[in-house]
């Protein structure tokens, strides 16, 4: 169970970020900070992923690819907002082609705030990510189990 | 020489993932001292791969399960077969056969990003070919049988026959671990041209499954490495130990040194290099027969 929170493989996108924001998530693998110290990964790939990181806030044009790329994330999957845009919209709330913090288009279970955010805080948010990510695993085997039991029941 | 022929066979599919497994965990340990990184845990790929094996399973095609079972099976068959002492070339047939599948859970995904990581995979196996079937050919000059219980039996130490066929072995080695200037098929950075390239519509338990099959196969190309330096003496053993570290190393330091090239390079490269060392080597030991 515990190995769930061992090896968090994450996936980036940049929704309408101004890049301050994904530089410092690029900053966290650098040797400075080596998030692979904690078996993390940057995949790239959303089958792969179990913590999908959004940059920036979500636009008329990218709702669809924020919410695609989460449906191909195999479960469990945490969500991490990062920086103040992808929390609630921040300085381009205002924007005609804002829709808002990410939160809009798919469930976030961590937000990491500031403009830009710290390397420090999206670890730090990513590693209160691995807490949801195992209690989403734990959720899943509940799920699994119940059917069992019911069946047994039954029988 | 039966009872230790299992023994090895057994040995051999028990232990070569936990190997595999742990020569993975100190590559990538040993690539992030050389980044001035900390680096994972050593057992990170024991870690990564149970994760995988616990996540929801997405079904992108259910061909591409069947295909990677059979190449892990094919994998695992082509090492059992070298460690029961049968034909070299033989092993080498059903690691291509198991390739081959690997190719097929690649297209059957219909996935650009893996298709054309199907088809560099494909450029790639026309590649090393050579320089695998002149390996064969190598032991088979030198010790008169494809059969590795008596190349590993005999009395001569291969490696001073078959320096050119080392060389050129070692060097398609990197093609076949993945490492950097040849990982033309699966980029293993992130955020690269081709995202996973084969491996880009393998999820969950498939990619787990893919990891797997990895180790057993890196087991074996290493335990064929040894290969060139074990003979009757115990104490070659000790060698080719030594061999098998001393080129994993080198693997390594090659894969954090160099940039991915093109496909028609790494072919060109290698041919060449294959047609100069094996080939050079092949030449001389004909020589020397006739003689
Ligand atoms: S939170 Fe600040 S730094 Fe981050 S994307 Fe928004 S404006 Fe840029």
């Amino acid at each position: 169970m515990a190995n769930i929170k061992r090896s968090p493989w994450l996936l980036h996108y940049d929704g309408s970020s101004c890049n301050g924001c994904d530089i410092e998530v690029l900053a966290c693998l650098t040797p400075m900070y080596d998030v692979e110290r904690f078996g993390i990964i940057n995949t790239g790939n959303p089958k792969h992923a179990d913590i999908f990181l959004v940059t920036g806030s979500v636009n008329a044009q990218n709702e669809s690819v924020v919410r695609q790329i989460y449906e191909q994330m195999p479960e469990p999957k945490v969500v991490v907002a990062i920086g103040i845009c992808a929390n609630n919209g921040g300085i381009f709330r205002e924007c005609y082609n804002i829709k808002g913090g990410v939160d809009t288009v798919i469930p976030v279970d961590v937000y990491v705030p500031g403009c830009a955010a710290r390397p420090e805080a999206i670890i730090d948010g990513v590693v209160k990510g691995l807490g949801v990510l195992a209690e989403k695993r734990a959720a899943m085997d509940v799920k699994e189990a119940i059917p069992t039991n019911t069946a047994k029941e039954e029988a | 020489m039966n009872t230790y022929r299992i023994i090895s066979v057994v040995a051999y599919i028990i232990l070569a993932p936990f190997i595999g497994g742990l020569l993975e965990g100190f590559d990538r340990k040993i690539s992030a001292r050389m980044q001035r990184r900390v680096g994972p845990p050593l057992l990170q790929p024991f870690y990564d791969v149970i994760k995988l094996w616990k996540k929801q399973i997405i079904v992108v095609s259910r061909a591409q399960a069947f295909a990677l079972i059979t190449y892990l099976a094919l994998i695992v068959l082509t090492g059992a077969m070298f460690f029961a002492g049968t034909d070299i070339l033989m092993c080498f047939f059903v690691m291509s056969t198991g390739a081959t599948f690997l190719y097929f859970a690649a297209v059957a995904a219909s996935s650009p990003y893996s298709t054309i990581g199907a088809n560099r995979e494909l450029i790639q196996m026309m590649t090393y070919e050579p320089a695998v079937l002149l390996a064969c050919v190598g032991f088979y000059l030198a010790e008169g049988s494809f059969n590795v219980a008596d190349i590993a039996t005999s009395n001569k130490l291969d490696i001073l026959y078959l320096p050119g066929f080392f060389v050129a072995f070692v060097f398609i080695l990197t093609i076949k671990m993945r490492k950097s200037p040849f990982d033309t098929s699966t980029s293993h950075h992130m955020h690269q041209e081709l995202v996973k390239g084969l491996t880009t519509e393998m999820g969950s338990r498939n990619l787990a499954v893919f990891q797997i099959a990895e180790w057993y196969e890196n087991v074996f190309l290493m335990a064929v490495v040894g290969l060139y330096f074990i003979n009757s003496n115990p104490y070659s053993i000790i060698a080719g130990v030594v061999a098998i570290l001393a080129v994993y190393f080198l693997e390594i330091l090659i894969d954090n040194t160099s940039a991915r090239v093109k496909w028609e390079l790494m072919l060109k490269i290698t041919w060449i290099v294959t047609f100069f060392s094996a080939g050079v080597n092949l030449l001389v030991l004909m020589l020397i027969r006739l003689g």
